[in-house]
C-alpha cells in the first residue's frame, strides 16, 4: 500500500536533515533546503524531526494515497487540497484512502514539505534518505520524482475508524511559523574574507537588497546587485564552505550557497547567513529580494538555540496529542 | 613540550563549523600536517563533532551547534568554547602517519576523442601531444583533497611545462574525464560543467555509490597515470 505520484511536479524529492561525515569525500550534505519546515511537518505527525520528508517545488506533484494515512504540510503555501477541498498547513490531516493530495497554486514561499506518519519505506544512502541528485544516489531510486512512481509508507496503524465516511479529517493541533513575515532580511556573520571588501562595499553588501535570480536552485541563490570589489585579488586555496555562506564571484555578484552546495570552495566568503535564518532564506523565490544585516556569534547561536528549543517543546507537545489520539481511536492492525 | 611550529589562525565558518587554517598555500608538509589533524579530530573528536573536513591547508571541524549548547555551561558561545579546545588540541604534538601512503595506479586514453583540450594545450606549451603526455605520466601525484564533486580529487602538482589556465566558461564534461587547472590535475567522477582543461579519460570509476566506500581515492593518496590505448580503455 503506498502513495502513488499521479502527476510528476518540477522539482520534488525525498529529503531528510541530510548526510553527515561524507564530505571528505566530496559528498556534500544535501538534505531539505529549509530544514525547519522538514522538522516541523515530522513532528506534527509525531515522526522523528530528522526523518525523510518530501519536498515540493511549485508546480508540485500531485499524490494518490492507496491507504489511509495521517500527513502534514509545512513550508511554502501552495494552497494543498485533498480531493479539491483546501487543507491546512501546519496541522495534521487524516486523509481517506483513495485520497488524492495536490497543490494549487503558490501564495507564499519557495518549497513546501510533506510529512506522512510513520515516514517512507525508503532505504538510506550512507545514512541518509536524501536525494543526491549529483551522484544520482539516495532519497528515491537517486533521483525526482515522476508519474507513476510509489513510495512505500510505513505506518501499518489503520487510521479510518477515525475518519468515517468523511474524506479527510483536520487534528486538533497545529503550530505556526514566520512564513507570513514578509521581511526578506537575514542576518549573517562576517566571513573570512569580510575584510577582502573596501568599506563602500560593506556598505552595499548591508545596506542593499539584492534580487534573487532565476539561476538558483537548490545549489544555491546567484544575486543580483549593483556589484561589490575586493582590496585584493589574491587566490584563495580551496576549502571548506557551508550552507548559507556567501561567496563573491569575479564579477562582483553574490552567490548563496544552499543544501546542494559544493563541499569546497575558493571564492572570497564575505559572509554566512545564521542557521535561524535558513529556513526564511530557503523560502525566498526567484525574483524575490534579500537584504543582509550584521550579526554576532553569540546572537546567531541563541537565536538557533531558541528555535530548536521551541521545535522540543511542539515535539512533546504533539507526541503527546498523538498518543491520546492512538490510545482511543485506534488498534494497531500490524 | 614539543610545540608545533607551523603558526595557524582558528576562525568561524558561521555559527555551526569552525576552521583552522596553515596558510593560503599549496605545500606537501602543511597538508601531511592537515591530514595528521584530520585523522585526530576523527579519532577523538572534539565535543559536538559532526564531521571533519580536510583541505588543502585547512581543516574544518562541522558541529551540533545546539547539542554542544546543552552540553557547555559556562557562558561563553559555542565557538569560544570548541575554539579554545582546538587550540588546545594545537599544543599536543600531532602523531606523524607512520603509513606508507596508498599508490593508486590510474590507466587513462589520451587519445582526441577523449582529450578535447590535449592538442590546444600542447601547442600553447609548445610540445608535442606526446610529450605532453610524456610529462604527464612521468610522475606520481599526492591527492590533496577531494571536493567541488563526489570523488573529485584535487591532485598535484603538474610539471610546470604542462601547467594551464582554466577555461573562462565551464562546458560539460564527461565522468572520467582527466584534466588540468593551473599547477592541478584532477578527474571528473562524474558527469559535470567544468573548466578544467581535458587532456584525457580514464575508465575507471572514480565514484560508485554502490560500494562501501563510494570515492575510489583519499585525501593523501599518490596516484601515477598509465597511458592506454582506446582499444584496452574499450575493452576495460
Amino acid at each position: 500500500m503506498n502513495l502513488r505520484v499521479i502527476k510528476s511536479g518540477v522539482l520534488d524529492s525525498l529529503q531528510d536533515a541530510g548526510r553527515y561525515g561524507w564530505q571528505h569525500l566530496g559528498i556534500n550534505p544535501g538534505g531539505a533546503m529549509d530544514k525547519l519546515s522538514a522538522r516541523i511537518a515530522n513532528t506534527l505527525v509525531g515522526n522523528n524531526a530528522d526523518d525523510a520528508v518530501i519536498e515540493l517545488h511549485f508546480p508540485a506533484s500531485a499524490f494518490f494515497f492507496e491507504k489511509p494515512a495521517l500527513i502534514a504540510v509545512s513550508g511554502a503555501d501552495f494552497s494543498a487540497t485533498v480531493n479539491g477541498d483546501e487543507i491546512p498547513r501546519l496541522q495534521p490531516v487524516l486523509v481517506s484512502k483513495y485520497s488524492i493530495l495536490q497543490f494549487q497554486g503558490v501564495k507564499k514561499g519557495a518549497r513546501a514539505y510533506l510529512a506522512v506518519y510513520g515516514g517512507f519505506d525508503i532505504k538510506p544512502w550512507l545514512n541518509s534518505c536524501s536525494t543526491n541528485l549529483k551522484a544520482a544516489a539516495g532519497g528515491y531510486k537517486g533521483r525526482v520524482f515522476q508519474k507513476d512512481d510509489e513510495i512505500g509508507l510505513r505506518s501499518e496503524i489503520d487510521f479510518s475508524s477515525l475518519l468515517g465516511k468523511k474524506e479527510f479529517a483536520t487534528m486538533s493541533w497545529k503550530t505556526d511559523d514566520d512564513l507570513a513575515n514578509d521581511m526578506k532580511e537575514v542576518l549573517v556573520l562576517p566571513g573570512n574574507e569580510w575584510d577582502r571588501l573596501p568599506d563602500k562595499s560593506k556598505k552595499r553588501f548591508l545596506h542593499q537588497s539584492f534580487t534573487v535570480t532565476s539561476q538558483s536552485d537548490r545549489m544555491g541563490y546567484r544575486l543580483k546587485g549593483k556589484p561589490l570589489s575586493t582590496l585584493t585579488d589574491e587566490e584563495i586555496i580551496s576549502s571548506a564552505v557551508s550552507f548559507g555562506t556567501v561567496q563573491l564571484l569575479p564579477d562582483g555578484q553574490l552567490i548563496v550557497l544552499m543544501a546542494d552546495h559544493q563541499t569546497t570552495g575558493g571564492y572570497p566568503r564575505v559572509a554566512h547567513v545564521i542557521s535561524a535564518h535558513h529556513s526564511r532564506l530557503a523560502q525566498i523565490k526567484a525574483g524575490e529580494e534579500v537584504g543582509f544585516r550584521l550579526t554576532d556569534q553569540k546572537t546567531a547561536e541563541e537565536l538557533f538555540i531558541r528555535q530548536q528549543q521551541h521545535l522540543l517543546q511542539l515535539q512533546n507537545a504533539c507526541k503527546f496529542k498523538l498518543e491520546e489520539l492512538l490510545k482511543h481511536e485506534f488498534k494497531t492492525t500490524g | 613540550m614539543d610545540h608545533p611550529n607551523i603558526p595557524y589562525r582558528i576562525f568561524p565558518l558561521g555559527d555551526t563549523a569552525i576552521t583552522i587554517d596553515f596558510g593560503n598555500v599549496i605545500d606537501e608538509s602543511i597538508n601531511d600536517k592537515v591530514l595528521a589533524l584530520f585523522d585526530q579530530l576523527r579519532n577523538d573528536p572534539l565535543p559536538g563533532t559532526i564531521e571533519v573536513v580536510p583541505a588543502y591547508s585547512s581543516v574544518t571541524i562541522y558541529y551540533d551547534l545546539f547539542g554542544a549548547s546543552k552540553s557547555f555551561s559556562n557562558g561563553k558561545s559555542v565557538y569560544d568554547t570548541i575554539s579554545g579546545q582546538l587550540a588546545e588540541r594545537m599544543e599536543q604534538t600531532l602523531p606523524v602517519s607512520e603509513a606508507i601512503p596508498r599508490l593508486v595506479n590510474i590507466p587513462v586514453c589520451y587519445e582526441k576523442e577523449f582529450a578535447p583540450d590535449i592538442e590546444y594545450l600542447a601547442r600553447e606549451r609548445n610540445i608535442t601531444v606526446d610529450e605532453l603526455i610524456h610529462i604527464h605520466v612521468s610522475r606520481q601525484y599526492r591527492v590533496y583533497m577531494l571536493g567541488f564533486l563526489p570523488g573529485f580529487a584535487y591532485m598535484g602538482e603538474v610539471n610546470k611545462t604542462i601547467t594551464i589556465p582554466r577555461k573562462p566558461q565551464p562546458v560539460t564534461v564527461a565522468a572520467g574525464s582527466v584534466g588540468i587547472a593551473g599547477k592541478q590535475t584532477g578527474i571528473y567522477p562524474l558527469q559535470s560543467p567544468g573548466g578544467w582543461q581535458i587532456i584525457g579519460r580514464t575508465p575507471l570509476k572514480l565514484f560508485d555509490a554502490d560500494r562501501e566506500e563510494p570515492s575510489l581515492l583519499r585525501a593523501g593518496d599518490r596516484v601515477q597515470f598509465i597511458s592506454i590505448s582506446k582499444n584496452e580503455f574499450e575493452s576495460y
